[in-house]
């Protein structure tokens, strides 16, 4: 049960680690500076997540949250690919999109874990939720802000989505051992999950017009296997700067 | 459009005068207000000098702040452990706050963000040289946060009893966020004094790379530098360039020599007869080559600014027109 209950942690912990990671890429450039700030601050929620799923596994008497993050091969981590995907050319729009259809996902999956049998996870999905309710709150805002404003923010808008759309699907790919922990009464099902999830998003991106068909499967394919340990081509750059210190001088601290 | 600017200069009676055109009762009346040590809040009266002055000061500081955001901003990602990460995430996001508060507390004069955000990109605006220089490892930045932010705090204690009531509330308010910058920064610096040879010199040559510019932060001599009596005596400077610097080496060189690290000056000793620090030419020919726009990372400051402003602009025409979509036919 406890590779099971690795590979649940992990793949929760590597999202909240990498999505704070490129929202925090933002600092600086936002397009009004309220946005600097609001990204900022989501990303250091973001990252205390991450740090805070963890030590749930070092509380197990598995590795520390540092190690974890800061000390693992690729091959190892068990984000989706939506996260990884880089702000390419910082068009706020696919940084928004991103930031709703991921927060939305987040709603569902900590009031899934919120409810579910394996306590610490319980316990600390109700921690969580107090913080991601500003971020889907933040998210909720602008969509609705943009979405209705200008002809040109709605035409990004809607590319954004299309781009992203299947990456955000793929964050309900099954896990591995899932029917397990679905059995033990951690965590419901991800198709189910994935049902939740768009009857959150769909009347809001209906209110803004864009709403998506359900993604082809050959759009899907090539985006199999994360939670598997199957990395983007964007990963590696990514992980090269995010150890760049600690494997400077591997066992100093810092 | 953020909602600060109370005045326009079309609102402003003096806007352009001199000094010596201005109405002399209430010039006199003014600066017997200062003299009494009351605080001048946006509606009052106020010569254009004064006003123009402050907003000079302000809007600098305010430039300071979001540049100074980006050099240690590229260490975010790249932070070593989730303790550093966590609150070098924090102090940047602080210093974009810091900016927003005294951007707001200049459009209380009657300038607005846009029109300072286009002087800085046009260059017509100045910033602290000391963000012209690059945070090459992540040593620079334990650097920068300890001693750039103490003397940013030098620098800001003195000027929040000024007379100006918006500036000053907002420099206590930023001093006290940056109080927790500087105990991140020395921190982080007794870690890697204390560590390992390789981090040990990485250490040393940040402090190396950075005295030059750190010296320069308090501006030119007193000798050189240009302060007209009236900024004193309207409590807009409080303090001279190097009453400052010297406060600043008086403070911190006792506690760099205490964690073994060698300031790269073999003249830079307290003098016991006058209790003032020494210290050889640092070299003002490169800060005013700095200011000028010829610093190691001037264009390149300037250039992640102009891209940031220009990829946002989008944005910011939406948000001026919220229901754009819903006024315009379709067909």
């Amino acid at each position: 049960m406890i590779e099971a209950l690795e590979s649940l942690v992990l793949s929760l912990a590597d999202d909240e680690l990498i999505m704070g990671h490129r929202l925090a890429e933002w600092i600086g450039l936002g397009p009004i500076l309220e946005e600097d700030i609001a990204f900022a601050s989501i990303a250091q929620d973001e990252t205390g997540h991450a740090q805070a799923y963890y030590q749930l596994l070092t509380d197990l008497g598995l590795e520390t949250p540092d190690r974890y993050a800061f000390h693992r091969p690729a091959e190892r981590f068990r984000c989706a690919h939506l996260v990884e995907l880089p702000n390419f050319d910082y068009d706020y729009g696919l940084a928004l999109v991103r930031h709703f259809l991921y927060d939305a996902a987040e709603q569902v999956r900590l009031q899934a874990l919120r409810a579910g049998s394996y306590d610490p996870l319980a316990g600390l999905a109700e921690r969580l939720l107090r913080e991601e309710k500003y971020h889907w709150m933040h998210a909720t805002t602008w969509l609705r802000q943009l979405g209705r404003s200008t002809e040109e923010a709605h035409l990004r808008l809607r590319s954004a989505m299309q781009q992203l759309w299947p990456y955000a699907w793929m964050l309900f790919e099954p896990l591995p051992h899932e029917e397990e922990m679905v059995e033990a009464g951690w965590i419901p099902p991800s198709t189910q999950l994935r049902e939740r999830w768009l009857e959150l998003i769909t009347p809001l991106l209906r209110e803004v017009e864009l709403e998506q068909p359900e993604p082809s499967a050959e759009s899907l394919l090539p985006l199999q296997g994360a939670r598997a340990g199957l990395r983007s081509p964007y990963f590696d750059a990514l992980l090269s700067e995010l150890t760049e210190v600690a494997a400077s001088e591997p066992d100093a601290e810092w | 459009m953020y909602g600060n600017l109370t005045l326009r200069p079309e609102d402003i009676e003096n806007w352009g005068k001199k000094v010596q055109d201005e109405d002399p009762e209430k010039l006199a009346a003014f600066e017997a207000r200062i003299e009494r040590g009351e605080k001048i809040e946006p509606h009052d009266w106020m010569p254009y000098e004064y006003r123009r002055q402050l907003i000079r000061l302000i809007e600098q500081h305010a430039h300071s702040e979001i540049i100074g955001a980006l050099p240690e901003g590229t260490w975010i990602t790249r932070a070593p452990n989730f303790r550093r990460k966590l609150a070098l995430m924090a102090k940047v996001q602080d210093e974009v706050g810091h900016a927003q508060l005294l951007y707001s507390a200049a459009e209380t004069l009657g300038k607005s963000r846009e029109a300072m955000i286009n002087d800085l990109l046009s260059g017509k605006s100045k910033y602290s040289n000391v963000f012209n220089y690059p945070a090459k490892t992540w040593a620079d930045t334990a650097i920068i946060a300890w001693l750039i932010d103490a003397g940013a705090i030098i620098n800001q204690t003195t000027n929040s009893k000024g007379s100006y009531g918006p500036y000053g509330r907002a420099l206590e308010r930023i001093c006290w966020e940056e109080s927790f910058h500087l105990k991140y920064g020395y921190d982080s610096v007794v870690y890697l004094a204390t560590g390992t040879a390789k981090q040990r010199s990485m250490l040393q040559d940040a402090l190396n790379r950075w005295w030059r510019p750190i010296m320069h932060f308090f501006g030119p001599p007193d000798t050189v530098s240009v302060h007209t009596e009236k900024l004193v005596q309207w409590k807009i400077k409080l303090a001279t360039n190097d009453e400052m610097r010297q406060q600043f080496l008086d403070m911190y060189v006792p506690k760099i020599w205490e964690l073994g690290l060698t300031i790269p000056d073999p003249e830079l000793r307290k003098d016991p007869e006058t209790g003032r620090w020494v210290y050889s030419d640092p070299n003002w020919e490169e800060f005013w080559q700095v200011i000028n726009g010829n610093g190691p990372c001037n264009a390149e400051r300037l250039a992640v600014r102009r891209f940031a402003e220009e990829k946002g602009r989008w944005v910011r025409q939406a948000l001026l027109q919220p229901n754009a979509r819903y006024v315009t036919p379709l067909a």
